[in-house]
């Protein structure tokens, strides 16, 4: 039923503008895959080549071990969930749901149908002779769902569905997407630039910049152990000191900047790099000076979140540190203007390389 | 009306409305109401006008009703004003589409620059060249001999075949710019959708893109149908014996005979009966009017 989808040194060129830069990835069968990255990263792309509408450049593409690149998108074993859901406004409801298989010849009893188990399978029974523009938001949205998965896709393409809706609801339909993937487990790939919804329900990340993949790892791979400083400022985030690396040996080193040296765990490739990054629930403020890393700091801010607690300090050279504490009941909030010190463990401060890709076949 | 005043300040709104309600009155509703009236009043000597014989009646429309070749020349005519219109919609709708879809950006203004050019000389100069083009002896024969397609020439202005070819190549650009304009609004995201469910090209223009661009043909149909049955120029010009129009009786009655007042009921019931042909068309394919003032 579902497919793995290969994609073999895929490269992706309009005019001298390279949007995808020679990418291989393979997507298990039956997997949440998300593409992560910032608007122009190249994930739509990389999306729209899966589902036929763009032909590469250069490279392979495979749908369940078979090579697809002559294939048209009406011949692909894939359904795709446009952005704006794309639903046909003139037809009602079930027929939108039955298009698919209208289109494959199947008898107006049996799409009919279909078409209502489907609408009962997105949690939207007697929504069948509606027309869409009655329905709300995120009931457009699961019709868009119900459509694509009517003709049984191997593949489902999601390109960022969620991003029109309101916060509530894009949770809840998060946990919903989620959950209809395990029911079908149909392959299912996801574009986005939102990480939390990469997060929260991929099974495996790929994140992108500059249409090159930067890491592909488990959400908790991709924000534990960042392959690179792009991935590690954009998902999640991060203080950020300079300076150069020291006494490096087993994965360790010393990370000296201006006003101190750190204790640090090494990225891959970081020998020589110049930044250290230490994510902000890492940074702990204590009065007295912790055992691996502290910085003397002056709280200058104090941001309440909700579920958690950002404090701005900075240090003695004017740098910003920002440590984040739980909401828990127990966390003492310090006061504006307290003098503490910024608290991090060697292995929660890592240095990483700090080269931004660059474009292949850009202007410079 | 208060935007109106708001935008354009109180001597221009003023200005604006004046000459629209001199065109309107003026210019369409007083004559026509004139020739309104005239259509129910005898033809007469100046001398009996306002004379005893001088009164309202339906004769003048009676004439028609009792002329059966006034009847089947009328019939014709809305017979091949429908096959214009649908001629033009077959020409019309994959060049809409071509350019509201597949053409890039870039290239539009050019394309529709070369699509008006012809606009640009007057009607009468070009149903004359299709005259000079579509003649015994003309270029179209000479092109179609000298590539040996045809051996001995056509002879193009029979019947009504000329008629039809002046029509359409003066009408389609009518019919073409409101397609175009209705197809240009769908979302081609759509268009995708439909392909990425597994529609092959033809069921994609069925289900999505001809309902989508209905309000367009519907107002495309009814311009060009109107034009066509209402069309002197081109009828007169590149008649043959056997074609004769409508409008071309309502002529001969005005400047033949002399006759103002029955062509004036000619005019109205060609309105009238064009109207109604429509509407009843419009009724059947489901149009509402409001979809076509869009």
């Amino acid at each position: 039923m579902s497919a793995s989808v290969e994609l073999e040194n895929v490269v992706a060129e309009f005019g001298s503008f390279r949007a995808v830069d020679n990418v291989s990835v393979t997507i298990e069968a039956g997997e949440f895959f998300s593409f992560l990255g910032p608007s122009g990263c190249g994930k739509t792309t990389i999306l729209r080549m899966v589902s036929g509408f763009v032909s590469p450049t250069k490279g392979v593409i495979r749908i369940g071990g078979k090579d697809v690149i002559d294939q048209r998108p009406n011949q692909r074993p894939t359904a795709l969930i446009f952005q704006n859901l794309a639903l046909f406004p003139l037809m009602p409801v079930w027929e939108n749901i039955a298009f698919g298989l209208e289109v494959r010849g199947v008898d107006k009893k049996a799409r009919r149908k279909r078409a209502e188990e489907l609408l009962a399978l997105v949690d939207l029974p007697n929504a069948a002779d509606k027309s869409v523009s009655q329905l709300s938001g995120g009931q457009k949205q699961r019709v868009a769902i119900a459509r694509a998965l009517a003709v049984e896709p191997s593949v489902m393409l999601l390109d960022e569905p969620l991003s029109a809706l309101d916060l509530k609801l894009r949770q809840h339909m998060r946990a919903e997407l989620r959950a209809i993937q395990k029911r079908t487990n149909v392959t299912f790939i996801y574009i986005t630039h939102d990480q939390g919804e990469a997060l929260a329900m991929s099974d495996k990340v790929a994140v992108m910049s500059h249409g090159k993949l930067q890491q592909v790892a488990s959400p908790r791979e991709i924000y534990d152990n960042p392959a690179n400083g792009f991935v590690a400022s954009f998902v999640g985030e991060n203080n950020i000191l300079s300076g150069s690396v020291a006494n490096a040996a087993d994965g360790r080193a010393d990370f000296v900047t201006e006003n101190g040296t750190f204790r640090a765990r090494l990225g891959p490739g970081a020998a020589t790099s110049s930044k250290l990054y230490i994510r902000p629930e890492h940074v702990r403020l204590d009065a007295a000076a912790g055992s691996e890393n502290a910085i003397p700091v002056d709280v200058t801010d104090i941001a309440f979140e909700g579920n958690f607690i950002s404090i701005m300090t900075v240090d003695g050279a004017g740098r910003e540190i920002i440590s984040q504490a739980r909401n828990d009941g127990q966390t003492q909030v310090p006061e504006r203007g307290a003098k503490l010190f910024a608290n991090f463990d060697a292995d929660h401060a890592v240095v990483l390389t700090d080269e931004v890709p660059t474009r292949a076949g850009a202007h410079a | 009306m208060s935007d109106l005043l708001r935008r354009y300040g109180t001597t221009m709104t003023t200005l604006i409305c004046l000459l629209t309600g001199f065109w309107l009155i003026i210019l369409v509703i007083l004559p026509n109401l004139y020739l309104f009236e005239n259509s129910f009043r005898p033809y007469l000597p100046v001398a009996e006008m306002g004379g005893p014989k001088d009164v309202y009646s339906f004769n003048n429309y009676m004439t028609f009703f009792e002329s059966p070749i006034h009847i089947s020349v009328f019939l014709w005519t809305v017979a091949y004003s429908a096959l214009v219109t649908a001629l033009c919609f077959f020409f019309a709708y994959p060049l809409a589409y071509f350019l509201s879809k597949k053409v890039s950006a870039r290239s539009l203004p050019t394309l529709f620059l070369v699509l008006t050019i012809p606009l640009w000389v007057s009607e009468i100069m070009r149903s004359f060249a299709w005259f000079i083009i579509l003649s015994l002896k003309g270029p179209l024969n000479f092109l179609l001999m000298s590539v040996d397609i045809i051996d001995k020439p056509i002879r193009w202005m029979t019947g009504f075949r000329s008629v039809m070819i002046g029509l359409i190549y003066t009408y389609v650009l009518f019919m073409l710019f409101p397609i175009y304009n209705a197809i240009q609004s769908l979302d081609t995201n759509q268009i995708e959708a439909a392909e990425d469910l597994g529609a092959p090209w033809w069921r994609i223009h069925w289900r999505v893109i001809l309902p989508h661009a209905k309000p367009g043909i519907a107002s495309g149909s009814v311009m060009v149908f109107m034009l066509s049955a209402g069309s002197i120029l081109v009828p007169s010009l590149l008649a043959s014996t056997n074609s004769r129009w409508f409008t071309e009786i309502i002529q001969q009655w005005i400047f033949e005979s002399l006759d103002w007042n029955t062509g004036s009921a000619y005019a109205f019931l060609l309105l009238i009966l064009c109207t109604v042909f429509v509407t009843v068309v419009m009724r059947v394919f489901r149009v509402k009017l409001s979809d076509i003032a869009k």
